[in-house]
């Protein structure tokens, strides 16, 4: 602990959580203090472990996209795309275009909610109230979007391996030309009364500050690795679901401190709702889903009126889609960095193996290095800012 | 020139063979010389792996009687991705660790040290992580049932005991 002053007076052990107010999400952190002064911070995650991964073995590949959404619960369309994306790769199939499009915009829908969550929890837990209600107004108005095509907030169940769920609804460029306008007002708000703010400022500028070597070595990913000004972005540099057909820009702070996390996130909601316009500007026309009976549903006519569709129906409901033997890491970028989804399969309808990959992880055993020698209600900022979702860190 | 000869010149001992899935070079080397080869890997500059991205562990126990221990890195400069994978057989699975290589090792050898019971020699603090102490047996092991209750976790008839219970506890 190098750079930390030498202790003046009796040290302290305090254990905040794992039901704390100030720490949206249940977590632990057994802090040894000098004072106000942090000089270690062991973090425990695991509250929130439901078993996903052995829950993910038990029942065919297609069974294993409810649980997704219920990774990171603010962006579940990201995982389920993704994951969809990595059983596509081994299936050796390819979506249609009309896919990839709503694949895209409702993946950028979703990183607008997502990031909308992480900075409106965080101003308000900094005491910015008015603009926890203004971003959650905006986030609100996303989930509504979310809502109008997937019938849920949020276990919305819209991805499917070779394709998706329903279409867009009649209508649905309209209505995203509409929500946008106003998103874009709120967070220009949200942005006016923070980013001059004396109380803001001091407590995000220059605390929480992780460098790039350290970042890389943490396995940091996602705005907390670019905020340190690293440019790397899968969408960019691996491109999937097609990303390549759009132009976006990525990003990146300088300092790696509170502050940048904080504007590469907002930075990123303007890049998104540009990318949500194109998506929605450029949508072909053609079905969503591939036509394979061995991958895909039949349509419900065909299930009830042929015998064919029933049985390709009942094959895939209860045997499951058929992967080949293999295994794939697959990785795209969510809100909070890097999704990857380790898969292995035995031939059968049903995973062998399903590991994911959760960027926040990683950005939570970073957190002591990044509190160490601040304030413990520097801690309370520096959370916010690696935006742990409990759901995805603990599986 | 083959990945798996330089790996091969490079650590002693290593045996790699380079093979490729959906698109992805899995290189399998000896349980010994994973922490040399990942070190190569890392340090060598025509190799750059720079990031450690994952580890994680596949149970092939009753199959091809040994755990696989999954390392995936990748390279932020030439983009490229690689999975290093070893086999761990026998009674007490054990592994070097390479928390002296990244950082970020030392979480995720806490959760394969938690779900699969692999031991990584000389880790600085190695706990489980997702579950808590006390905790028996390891979880994602093929041989854990789905529905093995914890001891810690007190027995109930739903039936005879419904909850709430009747005296309002």
């Amino acid at each position: 602990m190098s750079g930390l002053p030498e202790p003046t007076g009796e040290v302290m052990e305090l254990q905040m959580g794992p039901s704390h107010p100030a720490a949206h999400g249940t977590i632990k952190f057994n802090l040894t203090l000098d004072g106000e002064t942090i000089m270690a911070c062991d973090t425990e995650v695991g509250y929130l472990h439901r078993g996903f991964e052995k829950m993910c073995e038990q029942g065919t590949w297609a069974q294993c996209i409810p649980y997704c959404d219920r990774l990171n619960y603010a962006s579940p369309l990201i995982n389920d795309f993704i994951f969809a994306e990595a059983v596509e790769r081994m299936l050796g199939i390819e979506v249609p275009e009309r896919c990839s499009y709503i694949r895209v915009l409702l993946s950028e829908v979703s990183r607008v909610t997502d990031h909308l969550t992480c900075l409106g929890m965080a101003a308000t837990e900094l005491g910015a109230v008015t603009v926890g209600f203004y971003l959650n107004e905006a986030r609100e108005l996303l989930y509504n979007l979310v809502n109008q095509v997937t019938g849920a907030r949020v276990t919305v169940s819209y991805g499917r391996i070779g394709g998706l769920a329903a279409d867009l609804p009649e209508g649905f460029a309209g209505t995203v030309a509409g929500v946008l306008a106003k998103v874009r007002s709120l967070v220009g708000n949200s942005e006016r009364l923070l980013e001059r703010n004396r109380i803001f400022l001091d407590r995000m500028a220059g605390i929480g500050i992780i460098s790039a070597a350290d970042a890389v070595s943490y396995g940091l990913t996602g705005p907390l690795l670019r905020a340190t000004g690293i440019k790397r972005d899968l969408r960019k540099d691996e491109p999937y679901m097609g990303y390549d057909r759009f132009d976006f820009k990525v990003p990146v702070g300088t300092k790696g401190d509170n502050y940048d996390r904080f504007a590469v996130r907002v930075e990123e909601i303007g890049e998104s709702l540009g990318l949500i316009e194109q998506a929605a500007a450029g949508m072909p026309p053609g079905p969503v889903s591939i036509a394979d009976p061995k991958v895909t549903l039949p349509d419900k006519a065909e299930v009830h009126g042929s015998i064919e569709g029933l049985m390709s129906h009942f094959k895939l409901v209860i045997e499951g889609t058929r992967v080949p033997a293999g295994e794939i890491y697959f990785a795209g970028e969510a809100a909070n960095g890097e999704l990857g989804f380790y898969l292995v399969s035995d031939g059968s309808g049903r995973p062998y193996r399903v590991h994911v990959r959760p960027p926040c992880f990683y950005g939570m055993a970073a957190l002591e290095e990044m509190v160490k020698g601040h304030m413990v209600s520097d801690l309370v900022a520096v959370f916010g800012m690696v935006n742990m979702i409990g759901g995805e860190c603990d599986r | 020139m083959a990945l798996n000869e330089d790996v091969g010149r490079a650590v002693q001992g290593a045996r790699p063979t380079l093979a490729n899935s959906f698109g992805t070079p899995v290189l399998t080397v000896e349980a010994a010389s994973v922490a040399a080869v990942l070190g190569f890997l890392r340090d060598d500059p025509g190799q750059a792996y720079d990031m450690l991205v994952d580890i994680t562990a596949v149970d092939r126990l009753a199959t091809e009687g040994g755990i696989d221990v999954v390392y995936n890195i990748c390279s932020l400069t030439s983009g490229r991705r690689l999975t290093v994978k070893t086999r761990l057989t026998g009674q007490d699975p054990a592994l070097p660790t390479i928390t002296g290589l990244w950082k970020a090792a030392g979480w995720a050898e806490r959760e394969v040290y938690d779900m699969f019971g692999v031991r990584f020699d000389g880790h600085p603090d190695l706990r489980r992580i997702l579950m808590y102490e006390g905790f028996e047996g390891s979880p994602l092991l093929k041989s854990y049932p789905v529905d093995k209750r914890q001891p810690l976790v007190a027995e109930r008839d739903p039936i005879a005991d419904p909850w709430p219970s009747k005296d309002g506890l």
